[in-house]
């Protein structure tokens, strides 16, 4: 099967800047695929490289088997949704919505509908006589869909399309993009510095860093098995274990990880039992859970723990424990 | 703690006034925001009220007065017969072909402003910026005069431009041109080709600087965004990047425009003897001594500009703003 993208050895470089460096990639048909990493880790470049704004310096870049570099952006069945929407604000939202239509020549009549269809399916009927201005940001958001969608694109690019929104907001849409996918089976590639955002909707990640993947899989490998400290700590907040650490456990000298949740926190001191003996420096409550900051002699961990449960104080001494299966050995060596 | 050293438990909560006048105007500034700016604008305003928008109503008033042929004395008695002057062939003829020049003036100002503007607002950053605003100022900083007197000598027979064009074998074009009827002469700087280059050049730093403001505000993903939806080049500078840039076009139209229905050096310098508006109102008041007819004259602008303006929010050149 082709694949809808495909990255052989793909670089962007910026003068000395490596900000995508020799990437190899393949996202599969009606896929969701997040592209997950901090700011500057070449995510966005990534995304602008399929888009066709930009091009590579080396490597091959496909689209559904057909060889993209030096194909301008109009001439890619690709369409993006930009980060802050770049609605036209000259237009309605209805001419917003056909305007990929309208270059294309289609009659007025005919785009007009389409654009109503796309707004229906973004449940914005009846919206197309406003002004981009006079949407609130969700909104905004809808209509930048509805317009990149009523091209019937090969490819959908989400560029951190929910970055703006709040919270509540923010996690309706997220299961509404979900369920547009699934519905529609565009492939959507969608890039985010959020691991929430990328673990609950996508049905792949790739986690970038310095222009880099280090990991692509499906959520649960990302953050159950991360394969590099950089992993770990990025996604989910795990607890990165040095080796000498990791090898009192397990007996084998690597990198380790630990989720939060996988820690069981008991008061009293280590003697006697088999624990770690850790201080407690600080809790923060979260809602559904508290997470509380751990000092084992030196060693600064993170455990969550349900909301209810007898908390000790802070400053007091308390043991650690967890189940040695939960302790992940990650690729990286020590 | 660190903090409490820096701030001791004894300091007050409240500090006291600073005292004197100023302390005490300071503190009613800022209790009475109003006052204070009605202190700045009282006295531009006042300056606008009365200089400017006075003598604007005195010279209206002129406008609808008339002159005393025999005599050449002023009339003042309420009339429209000096409006109706305006309306003779003669002096319609100086407001056609007024108007006409300021329209070319405006429309060569947006071609060749337009590709130099987009150029500074998109691509151009720091020193090339800085550049740009210097070659687009610098003219701006020397005599108008200097430059109108430059500009003679480049556009005469003997000047440098005849010369340019004789050497690249193109002074049949030059001779073509000028034997045309309306825009010819016998040499540029007597024709009203060379009327329309100097005005063009002189007003052009008025059309650059407010399209590449209009052109700095479009935000670069709209172009993207149009290219990714699938637009050419030119589709997206039709329909995007144009439309937003229209308010910008327009404001500097309203200058190059404007200016070049007012003024009466440059035509008097640079091209045939037939008069222009501003040309015409010199005339009136001066050596013809008839200020009703010169200030019928001058009304005529403001009643373009208004039709201008009214012309272009009709057309919608204001909605991106």
């Amino acid at each position: 099967m082709t694949a809808a993208v495909s990255f052989r050895q793909v670089s962007r470089h910026f003068g000395a800047v490596r900000a995508v460096d020799a990437l190899d990639l393949d996202i599969a048909p009606g896929e969701f695929f997040a592209m997950l990493g901090p700011s500057g880790s070449g995510k966005t470049t990534c995304l602008r490289l399929i888009a066709g704004f930009e091009q590579p310096t080396a490597g091959a870049i496909s689209i559904f088997g057909e060889r993209a570099e030096g194909v301008p952006p109009y001439r890619r069945n690709v369409n993006t949704v930009f980060q802050d929407y770049a609605l036209f604000p000259h237009l309605n939202v209805l001419d917003n919505v056909a305007y990929g239509l309208m270059v294309k020549g289609t009659a007025k009549a005919e785009r007009y509908r389409s654009a109503e269809e796309a707004l229906a399916l973004v449940r914005l009927p009846g919206y197309g006589a406003r002004r981009p201005g006079q949407l609130s940001g969700g909104q905004r958001q809808r209509v930048a869909l509805a317009r990149a969608l009523v091209n019937q694109p090969k490819v959908l690019l989400l560029d951190e399309p929910l970055g703006a929104l709040d919270l509540k907001l923010r996690e309706d849409m997220q299961e509404e993009l979900k369920s547009l996918q699934k519905a529609l089976g565009i492939t959507f590639v969608f890039v985010t510095h959020d691991q929430g955002e990328a673990l609950s909707m996508a049905d792949r990640v790739a986690v970038f860093n310095e222009g880099r993947i280090m990991q692509v899989g499906a959520p649960q490998d990302i953050y159950q098995k991360p394969a590099t400290r950089f992993v770990a700590d990025f996604v989910g907040s795990s607890n990165v274990l040095p080796p000498d650490f990791v090898q009192r456990w397990s007996g084998q000298r690597r990198w380790g990880s630990l989720r939060p949740e996988a820690i069981r926190v008991n008061r009293g001191d280590a003697k006697g039992s088999e624990g770690v003996a850790a201080r407690l420096v600080g809790t923060n409550y979260l809602g559904a859970t508290t997470r509380l900051a751990l000092d084992a002699d030196g060693l600064r961990l993170h455990a969550v723990v349900p909301a209810g449960s007898a908390l000790p104080e802070e400053g007091e001494q308390v043991v650690l424990s967890f189940n040695r299966e939960s302790l992940h050995l990650m690729e990286e060596g020590a | 703690m660190t903090l409490a050293a820096t701030h001791p438990p004894s300091a007050p909560a409240i500090l006291p006034s600073s005292g004197g006048m100023r302390g005490a105007l300071a503190d009613l500034f800022w209790r009475r925001p109003r006052f204070l700016l009605v202190l700045m604008l009282a006295p531009p305003l006042l300056w606008l009220g009365i200089v400017y928008i006075g003598s604007l109503i005195a010279l209206l008033m002129q406008s609808f007065f008339s002159i005393d042929e025999f005599s050449g004395l002023i009339d003042r008695h309420v009339t429209l017969k000096t409006y109706g002057d305006l309306f003779q062939a003669a002096n319609l003829d100086i407001i056609i072909r007024t108007v006409v020049m300021a329209a070319l003036v405006t429309l060569a100002s947006v071609a060749v402003a337009f590709p130099i503007a987009y150029y500074a607002a998109r691509y151009a950053r720091g020193r090339w910026k800085a550049l740009f605003y210097l070659a687009v100022m610098l003219p701006l900083w020397s005599s108008y005069l200097v430059k109108v007197y430059a500009w003679k000598l480049i556009l005469a027979k003997e000047g440098i431009l005849t010369w340019l064009l004789a050497r690249l074998h193109l002074g049949w074009l030059l001779d073509g041109w000028l034997a045309l009827p309306y825009v010819g002469g016998s040499s540029l700087s007597v024709s009203a080709t060379g009327t329309f280059i100097a005005f063009v050049y002189v007003w052009l730093p008025f059309m650059i600087l407010p399209v590449q403001a209009a052109l700095e505000r479009v935000p670069n993903n709209l172009v993207e965004a149009s290219s990714d939806l699938g637009a050419s080049p030119g589709q997206t500078f039709r329909t995007v990047l144009f439309p937003l840039a229209l308010p910008g076009i327009v404001a500097g139209s309203i200058f190059t425009f404007s200016l070049t229905l007012g003024d009466y050096i440059i035509p008097q310098i640079i091209g045939t003897s037939r008069l222009f508006i501003g040309m015409a109102v010199y005339a009136q008041q001066g050596t013809a001594g008839n200020i009703p007819l010169a200030a019928a004259f001058t009304v005529v602008p403001i009643v373009i500009m208004g039709f201008y303006l009214w012309g272009a929010k009709r057309m919608g050149a204001f909605d991106a703003l």
